[in-house]
């Protein structure tokens, strides 16, 4: 069986929601009905054969040679298998994922890995606002799973965070970690300001002090950490980070006291 | 009782009886050797039979940095109760007791398995609030705050149904040192073998001892066959030739495991040879009515 391929034609005319091209709604799907389903969200709206040139035939394996940044909602829902986009996505790519794995060659819009359940998420390039975080409206994030961005990442990334693991290695916007419920982000490359603002639970993990933190946090010693070692291990094991972030002893501070502050900010003495 | 030889020790043509338990096993590792060890002997302290402890456990390996999860040195400790409900109790308590107190500890799970036992997922309350859940790469681990930093705790360990309590051999000699020296070879080499511990005093046991006795309600007394002061005052199973006897007690995750470990005891006890250890080797039972595992030496021979 070979990778279930769509070939991007050219630039499509309009924004496309690509949510129902996912293994599992793929599944038992002849060509040429998959050509049919309708992508765009205008009045004329495109349908796949529009945009896309379709071959192979194993759709537990998709994969989009070509992107753009009017890819949206790619792999939303997706539950198992693997989809990946060699090239740029749009907004929400992976949104709702409860499993399988996505992998992102270029870029992605805001609202990647948006309310994820499980499963994996890697963008190769950048990630807009919101990376992980609620659609405005819902009450929680990231929800399992792991979203990982080799690039940097903007504004309000892991909003909300409930539970799983958010690393962005090239740096993160303004307001990483607020309103974190539980979970962990793992940052490296620097944070913008207010880092874990109103966060009540969970672990942001920096390579180095954050600047611009809110005087809501406390310093709260630096004894040795089980949990250091394990989570360096752990990263370093999945291929996230290429050496161990936090060394035996990190500082570690506690926060945000505005709220419940049993969140804790910990990087590298 | 038909006798066999191997390198001058007799050993006799009969089984250790054995029988069902449930087993688990837990790492724990710590600051360094020395504090991971006391953390494990601590909480193995006391448990070397059933019958009056609750639990039989012991140390099973020592692990090396490279092989904990925490990359700290660790020993891997099973515990062996004769039910799901004593062994979560035991488990619970010896850790909150003797884990949880001792500086620099982590625990983690030792097995894997269907059947699941609470760790820390029964200890976390001891954070009064302040612990933290954390999830990594599919494991559940508590993280208590204490005095010099945090103890770190996975949520659950494994329980096997699969265990064997009871597996055994009796060390006969002309001497209290040599039958020592025996004890000693047969503990070393057992201890080698993965999956199974010997719970008794640096896994040596004097007091073989029989099912009930003449004073009321009495668990268990003095294996009177086996006494060598005994002798000519009972039915003794002792030659004029022997003034001493050890056992070895044997529990294993899996019968296989007792049978390797007897396997291992033989062959060190054999080699040892009829001067310096033991004369004659013989195994307890009790007429094949305790338990479903009999091990003929036999068939364990070197």
């Amino acid at each position: 069986m070979t990778a279930l391929t769509f070939t991007i034609r050219e630039e499509p005319p309009e924004r496309l929601d690509l949510s129902p091209l996912t293994p599992r709604r793929l599944a038992g799907m002849a060509l040429r009905d998959i050509a049919t389903i309708r992508l765009g969200q205008s009045k004329r709206a495109s349908v796949a054969g529009d945009v896309f040139h379709i071959s192979g035939d194993d759709p537990e394996n998709i994969v989009f040679e070509g992107g753009s940044g009017r890819f949206d909602r790619v792999a939303a829902e997706m539950d198992s298998g693997e989809v990946r986009v060699i090239g740029d996505a749009g907004a929400q790519a992976g949104r709702l994922m409860r499993g399988g794995r996505l992998l992102v060659e270029g870029d992605a819009g805001p609202h990647a890995g948006s309310g994820m359940r499980g499963g994996r998420v890697e963008i190769a390039g950048d990630a807009g606002d919101h990376l992980g975080a609620p659609l405005a409206g819902e009450l929680a994030g990231m929800n399992g799973g792991v979203l990982i961005v080799r690039g940097k990442s903007g504004a309000f990334t892991a909003d909300r965070l409930r539970r799983g693991l958010v690393a962005v290695l090239g740096g993160a916007g303004d307001h990483a970690g607020c309103r974190m419920i539980a979970g962990t982000l793992v940052v490296t490359g620097g944070v913008g300001e207010m880092p874990g603002y109103l966060m009540r639970r969970g672990s942001i993990l920096l390579d180095g002090a954050p600047g611009g933190l809110s005087p809501s946090f406390v310093e709260t010693g630096a004894p040795d950490l089980v949990f250091a070692a394990l989570i360096d291990r752990y990263l370093v094991d999945d291929g996230v980070l290429d050496a161990p972030l936090l060394g035996k002893a990190p500082r570690r501070y506690g926060g945000d006291n505005a709220v419940s502050g049993r969140g804790e900010l910990l990087f590298p003495r | 009782m038909p006798q066999l030889e191997v390198n001058g020790v007799a050993i006799d043509d009969t089984f250790a009886e054995a029988f069902g338990m449930r087993a688990t096993a837990i790492v724990i590792t710590g600051p360094n050797r020395k504090w991971a060890r006391q953390a494990a002997v601590s909480m193995t302290g006391f448990a070397t039979s059933v019958i009056g402890c609750g639990c039989e456990a012991a140390i099973d390996v020592e692990l090396e940095p490279s092989e904990t999860p925490d990359g700290r040195p660790g020993f891997r400790v099973t515990l062996f109760a004769v039910s799901t409900d004593e062994l979560q109790k035991q488990l619970q308590a010896r850790v909150a007791q003797c884990v949880l107190t001792s500086p620099g500890s982590a625990c983690f799970a030792g097995l894997d398995g269907p059947n699941l036992l609470k760790l820390g997922a029964a200890l976390r309350y001891f954070g009064d609030g302040w612990q933290i859940s954390k999830k990594i790469g599919g494991r559940h681990f508590w993280r208590v705050p204490v005095m010099d930093g945090e103890f770190l705790c996975e949520a659950t360990t494994g329980m096997t149904k699969e265990a064997v309590g009871g597996g055994n051999l009796l060390l006969l000699a002309d001497s209290s040192a040599n039958a020592l020296a025996a004890a000693e070879a047969a503990v070393a080499a057992i201890n080698t073998v993965p999956g199974a511990i010997m719970p008794f005093p640096g896994g040596v046991v004097r007091s073989g001892s029989k099912i009930g006795g003449k004073y009321k309600g009495i668990i268990a007394s003095t294996n009177e066959a086996f006494a060598p002061t005994l002798r000519g005052a009972v039915k003794s199973a002792l030659g004029t030739d022997i003034n001493a006897v050890l056992e070895i007690v044997i529990d294993g995750e899996t019968a296989d495991a007792v049978a390797a470990a007897m396997r291992a005891g033989l062959g060190a006890v054999t080699g040892l040879g009829p001067e310096k250890g033991a004369i004659r080797i013989s195994a307890g039972n009790f007429g094949g009515k305790l338990g479903k595992f009999l091990y003929h030496l036999k068939d364990l021979l070197p």
